[in-house]
């Protein structure tokens, strides 16, 4: 009890030292300059609250261990995911669900794609990629572009803009994958930036800064979501003999970047069976092996680094026709690292871990959108809370793709 | 020739500064193999604290100039020093045997943390500075370009030459040093033959962040205005200072931060300003493409 007390009075007086200069003091702007104002209660509070925060640490016995999941679990996981699938499908049309509710589900959803691409990238194939947007980026700008220039439809577009981001991923690669470790997440986070850089400055073409708006909505087999359908088309209420609302598209936006996202997971869990998912895990988990094997390394990780380019596309192109408008600061390096957070808390390479992290750290933190400013603090609060808690990510039990003696 | 000499100048000023930043990132990177993304966002804390130290000091205290810059010096190495070792405290040492991209992560949240904290604290606007030390020599008094060199910048060399010394000083030959170099080079080695690891890790975060803190300091001082967004360009340059040198390597963070440091002056003065961003990571990408150790760093050989 003494050393728990002592312990925590210690924390106390950290808390103190460290929130005295920052948060003790603020700085006023005014017409003569900058002057200081004392909030010292702030500082007391601060202190206050990790003592006693520590104490209540150092008093409550430590959580008893998370129970190992019994063997029988690892059956449920299809069954746990076709019912998220299938809770997914129908969220449109329950009770609770009203405009926005769709409108953040569909933005949960964005960031689940992203996580799915990126996970080809750092969860199976082991490149720890930091500037995953820059492709992304590619996609928005691609569709974008295109349909501009040259009023291409976003049904067009979307395959163009993955082929586009997909050999942007080759050409960026080619450099990236003769370096190890950590060297690639450096370098990717400096073609990242280099991407974001080009975008903001290159006016003729991106608008700078000002980005690109009023980009083309997509439309159903032709059938336009506008309240006054453009010459030629029809508009989907009256189609199908409905009142026009506005809800028809975000749900239709919410459809499409589902079945987008569930593309993407069917095609990474089949990749996984076949000879190159195989060769990536395997190289993942030994590169010299796979290379006295026969496996080349150079290849084996361009295609990984492809083909999570290509998703990050496909995001990016309905990224930009659902927002309609598109800047590079929607492409900087924080979005990379929310990427990689999800993709990490998630459980390196597990589907479905990913969804929960997902909806952990960019759903929840919407709900609470009109405490802004608190918003990344407590972003970044479970960023760090998840990892002490679970270094190894929410889900990092992962079943391996092949046994040798034949079970399932 | 005088204007090349000038961005020759501030590009060696500039490049003091990535040169203090990145040695912390070398040092943790050497010692812990992780990429210690907070460690820009101690920088930009640095620079907060040491103006409202300054402004402390003289608007409160009353004091001289120079003694109010030396209390802000010595209260921004105190600060940062002690946010330096909380954040290995409460976010890194736990992480220490977790899967290696944990320790990332968390550092990126730790980052978010803090720059978010001090927008709260201290509001989103940029915070200027009047110039506090004015005046300076003119070097070459040329018709079409005087080149000049500032006090200012003269204190930044000073400052830079002088803390460089005393590191490397107590690298090479304090008990501290040849710990933090046994921990370097084998961690559980060092901790066998009774090295407190624990204490040389807080010893190098400490370290690292009160070199952090002065470079803040020299940026108030030498810009004159700061906002709570600059630590994450600077540390993402620095870092990659750190990595063009070699990372790991204590000389080449500090070649690499004057060699970004002239890139970028030289690249917008001669070509444009704002593609400098792109030329320093284009040049990382050209130096790990050719020379995947970096400028000064030792090849690792690789054991099966």
């Amino acid at each position: 009890m003494p050393a728990a007390l002592r312990d925590s009075l210690l924390a106390g007086l950290v808390a103190a030292a460290l929130a005295l200069p920052m948060l003790g003091v603020r700085l006023v702007d005014s017409a003569t300059g900058l002057s200081l104002a004392g909030r010292f209660d702030l500082v007391a509070w601060a202190a206050g609250l990790v003592f006693g925060g520590r104490l209540l640490l150092r008093l409550i016995p430590p959580l008893p261990a998370m129970p190992v999941l019994p063997a029988g679990f690892g059956n449920l996981r299809p069954a746990a995911g076709w019912a998220m699938a299938a809770f997914a499908v129908l969220l449109p049309f329950l009770p609770f669900a009203d405009r926005n509710v769709v409108d953040k589900a569909t933005l949960v959803l964005i960031y689940i794609m992203l996580g799915w691409g990126l996970n080809i990238v750092v969860g199976l194939a082991g490149l720890l990629d930091l500037g995953f947007v820059a492709f992304y980026a590619v996609g928005a700008y691609s569709y974008a572009l295109l349909s501009q220039s040259f009023g291409l439809s976003f049904w067009v577009c979307l395959p163009l803009a993955g082929v586009l981001s997909a050999s942007f991923g080759l050409l960026l690669g080619f450099p990236v994958l003769r370096l190890r470790g950590d060297y690639i997440a450096i370098v990717t986070m400096g073609l990242g930036e280099i991407v974001r850089v080009i975008l903001q400055n290159w006016q003729e073409l991106t608008g700078g800064p000002n980005g690109i708006s009023g980009i083309e909505r997509p439309s159903l087999f032709g059938l336009s979501f506008k309240a006054v359908p453009p010459e030629g088309q029809r508009s989907f209420a009256e189609f199908f003999g409905l009142d026009y609302s506005g809800d028809h598209r975000v749900i239709f936006l919410y459809f499409l970047i589902l079945i987008l996202a569930l593309a993407t997971n069917l095609f990474t869990l089949r990749i996984r069976r076949l000879p190159v998912g195989r060769a990536w895990e395997a190289l993942r988990e030994d590169e010299i092996a796979c290379r006295s094997l026969g496996i080349n390394p150079t290849t084996v990780k361009l295609s990984a680094f492809g083909i999570g380019a290509m998703f990050a596309g496909f995001a990016g192109s309905f990224f930009a026709t659902r927002q309609g408008f598109i800047s590079p600061e929607s492409f900087t390096f924080m979005e990379s690292a929310v990427i990689l957070a999800i993709v990490v808390l998630g459980g390196m390479g597990s589907q479905i871990g990913i969804v929960l992290a997902a909806l952990l750290l960019v759903g929840l933190p919407e709900w609470f959108r009109e405490l802004q400013q608190y918003r990344m603090l407590a972003f970044g609060g479970a960023m760090v809370l998840i990892m002490l808690w679970k270094p190894a990510g929410l889900l990092s039990h992962r079943e391996p793709t092949i046994r040798l003696d034949g079970q399932p | 020739m005088e204007y090349f000499l000038q961005q020759l100048i501030n590009g060696l000023t500039l490049g003091a500064i990535y040169g203090l930043i990145a040695l912390g990132y070398t040092m943790v990177y050497g010692i812990l193999g992780m990429i210690n993304f907070a460690h820009g966002t101690i920088y930009m804390l640095g620079a907060f604290i040491s103006l409202i130290g300054y402004l402390a000091a003289t608007t409160v205290g009353g004091a001289p100039v120079t003694l109010a810059l030396l209390l802000a010096l010595f209260a921004t190495m105190a600060f940062t020093a002690l946010w330096g070792w909380t954040i290995e405290r409460v976010a890194y040492r736990p992480l220490r045997k977790a899967p290696r991209l944990a320790p990332l992560i968390s550092a990126i949240g730790v980052s978010i943390i803090l720059q978010n904290f001090a927008a709260l604290a201290q509001g989103t606007r940029a915070k200027p500075l009047p110039p506090v030390i004015r005046g300076g020599f003119t070097l070459i008094n040329s018709d079409d370009f005087p080149v000049s060199l500032s006090w200012m910048q003269i204190i930044v060399f000073v400052m830079t030459v002088t803390l460089m010394a005393g590191f490397t000083w107590m690298i090479t030959r304090t008990s501290l040093g040849r710990a933090q170099r046994a921990t370097e080079q084998d961690m559980k080695m060092a901790a066998l033959l009774g090295i407190d690891v624990d204490r040389v890790v807080s010893a190098t975060f400490v370290i690292g962040a009160a070199l952090a803190g002065v470079a803040g300091l020299m940026v108030t001082l030498y810009y004159g205005v700061i906002d709570f967004y600059i630590g994450f360009l600077a540390g993402i340059k620095a870092f990659t200072a750190a990595v063009l040198g070699g990372i790991g390597s204590l000389p080449g963070a500090m070649l690499g931060g004057l060699l970004i440091g002239l890139i970028e002056a030289f690249w917008s003065a001669y070509f444009s300003i704002e593609y400098k961003d792109v030329a320093t990571f284009g040049i990382l990408v050209l130096v790990l493409v050719f020379r995947p150790t970096g400028l000064l760093g030792r090849p690792d050989v690789e054991k099966i």
